[in-house]
């Protein structure tokens, strides 16, 4: 079996607390919190979470936009704490990003076109191939080539966050990072997206990873699902066990939370969890989910759970995780 | 049956823009029961919006045509004058918006503004602020006394929620309109933000009109739903019924577009072509542009309304012989 595409050892990203500009403080915001994770090539990874649970910052982790203050991450053979200028370039053209709000991350004053070949012209790409190439990709999303010379405020919501996905895809990147590729766009359009993103990851064989807190296009679209609470990750493993039947209390009430898409669903038996996710500031020891679980016993209080594996690919930061079988 | 509260008659609003207007609701018939739950779902730029302002007379003004009865317990509230519109906002219908951090203001603390709304009906102070912890207990807020001591930057977005909701409540109003009220929180807290609105049907026997593009909203609490596309409402009925049985191809493709099952079943359904801008009234159906079975009478001819079966409306010429022409 060759190497995982991703692995992460024990990945954390502690922010200190300032208190005002000359005071320092000793607090510290643990927003991503010893995570251990590995990513096959061509997987798509849905990341799920509530807001404030470090989805983004471990994403940024990956990007490289924010260094990490403790553990590994291997990304394609490059480890991110020492590797060498020329590794780290072969890394960003290696990893693309697509972001929630495509309207807000276009250059309103460039043409489509350009915006495409911007990434290409700053790792170097002669001009005339980067224009090949932009079309290219274009096409690769569906799009006419018309567009080439549109400006953003020409085109709708669906339209830009193609244009996004095609600029992202311009240095032919192995791993994709899509956060919140689909919330701001309607059912219709999502559905259009969603089915882009699957013909592309089918073509070019890429790596996903997915951040959204929707979790029925997360059921949809993953191989797995990675769970992460106040930090840490809680749960993952391939998408139908955590999403059907989950081993962390959480995920379980995550899932129960998904809205329905079918009425006569109504009657299901559902645990809504109580309660705010908290804050990541002066986190209390032992479990960090130990205030809203409805299964938690003094254990819990007292020690922050380690992974526990429970299949093959399926692990669990709890210490009573949930009986599979009962559920 | 049920009380009808709120009726909508032809009601249609179209804005004055350079060139002419833009038809932003067209011919909308709808009524709300007490105690009824009603969807409004449709996906951005259908006019969804237009209808709940327009019916608390909170649109822009200046540039706007609106034609049609909106009435509410047999009175026209297009004739209201200002002075009463004033009253019957807050009192008698209630409204709820997507952010409650642009409602709220950031100066005073929360209890003190869901207070002001209730010595409106005249109820002296320490009265007053005890009914503001019992609202804050109704809807389930943690530490009522804290919180209604709190200001809003001090809370959380499903808490400020909870405070739109019980400044609503603190006059009881017959009718709310709920315009995406959980679109900005997580999904748990939007499942909690459910189960108040569901309470409160029960307890307070409250009309409410839910205006959302969110599927998983409507499938949830419903009672029934109006399926609007570019201004019209093209489908209304019990909310079973349209999940179960869609018929106009609109509704159709859009609840196969829903991410129900797994990659693994398939790809999604998708609906190509773009929503045009309605700028003068040609009779056409608006969908006509995008729909599979489109013939040339459809872009010609303006579909009405055909009753199929109780109170299931579509309006499309394929289920025009199935049923009988609505009477409105």
């Amino acid at each position: 079996m060759s190497a995982p595409m991703i692995e992460m050892r024990g990945v954390e990203k502690y922010f200190r607390v300032s208190r005002g500009l000359f005071r320092s403080s000793n607090e510290q915001v643990k927003a991503v919190d010893h995570i251990t994770l590995s990513v096959e090539e061509g997987e798509i990874v849905g990341l799920v979470g509530e807001s404030g649970s470090g989805k983004t910052t471990l994403a940024r982790v990956l990007l490289s936009l924010t260094k990490m203050t403790g553990g590994e991450a291997i990304i394609d053979g490059v480890n991110l704490g020492h590797a060498s200028k020329a590794d780290m370039d072969r890394l960003h053209r290696e990893i693309a990003v697509v972001f929630q709000d495509p309207a807000s991350n276009l250059n309103p004053r460039e043409t489509v076109e350009s915006s495409i070949m911007r990434p290409m012209i700053i790792h170097g790409v002669p001009r005339s191939k980067a224009k090949e190439k932009a079309k290219e990709v274009l096409e690769m999303v569906k799009m006419d080539l018309q567009y080439l010379d549109s400006f953003p405020h020409q085109l709708s919501g669906g339209q830009l966050q193609r244009i996004a996905i095609a600029r992202a895809l311009a240095l032919s990147p192995k791993i994709m990072i899509l956060d919140e590729p689909t919330s701001a766009l309607d059912v219709s359009v999502q559905a259009q997206i969603l089915n882009l993103l699957l013909d592309l990851q089918e073509q070019l064989h890429l790596t996903y990873i997915i951040i959204t807190h929707d979790l029925n296009v997360i059921k949809y679209i993953s191989d797995k699902i990675a769970v992460m609470y106040l930090g840490r990750l809680v749960e993952f493993g391939p998408a139908d066990v955590v999403g059907n039947t989950p081993a962390h209390p959480y995920t379980k009430g995550l899932m129960d939370a998904a809205p329905i898409l079918d009425p006569r669903d109504r009657g299901k038996e559902k645990e809504i969890m109580k309660g705010d996710p908290g804050s990541l500031i002066n986190l209390q020891a032992g479990c960090r989910f130990y205030a809203r679980c409805r299964y938690a016993t003094p254990e819990c209080k007292e020690k922050d759970p380690d992974d526990l594996i429970l299949a093959p690919g399926h692990q669990v930061a709890c210490v009573h995780p949930l009986d599979i079988n009962r559920a | 049956m049920s009380e009808e509260l709120l009726r909508l008659e032809h009601l249609s609003i179209d804005y004055k823009v350079k060139g002419g207007y833009l038809s932003a609701v067209n011919d909308v018939n709808l009524s709300v029961n007490r105690g009824e739950i009603l969807a409004v779902v449709g996906e951005s730029g259908c006019g969804k919006s237009t209808i709940a302002h327009s019916i608390m007379n909170l649109l822009p003004g200046g540039n706007e045509v609106v034609t049609g009865k909106i009435i509410f317990k047999g009175k026209d509230l297009r004739t209201c004058t200002r002075r009463e519109m004033e009253a019957i906002r807050g009192k008698d219908i209630g409204m709820i918006f997507q952010n409650p951090l642009d409602s709220l203001n950031p100066v005073y603390k929360t209890g003190k503004q869901v207070e002001e709304a209730i010595l409106l009906d005249g109820i002296d102070r320490l009265q007053a602020w005890n009914k503001v912890l019992d609202l804050y207990r109704d809807v389930k807020m943690p530490d009522a006394e804290v919180r209604a001591n709190s200001f809003p930057h001090e809370l959380s977005g499903g808490m400020r929620q909870r405070v739109m909701i019980a400044m609503m409540l603190s006059r009881n109003p017959e009718l709310l309109i709920a315009d995406e009220p959980t679109t900005a929180l997580d999904v748990t807290i939007e499942a909690q933000i459910l189960e108040i609105i569901k309470d409160l049907k029960k307890t307070y026997d409250t009309a409410i009109m839910l205006i959302t593009h969110n599927f998983g909203l409507v499938a949830e609490v419903a009672d029934k739903i109006a399926v609007m596309y570019a201004g019209e409402v093209i489908e209304y009925g019990d909310v079973f019924e349209i999940f179960e049985k869609p018929l106009h191809p609109y509704t159709k493709l859009l609840m196969q577009a829903l991410p129900r099952r797994t990659k693994k079943e398939g790809r999604l359904q998708t609906i190509d072509g773009n929503v045009p801008k309605f700028m003068d009234k040609k009779p056409c159906c608006r969908f006509a542009n995008r729909c599979p079975f489109a013939t040339e009478r459809c872009s010609v001819e303006f579909p009405g309304e055909t009753i199929v079966s109780g109170e299931h409306m579509v309006r499309c010429f394929l289920h025009e012989t199935e049923g009988k022409e609505a009477a409105v």
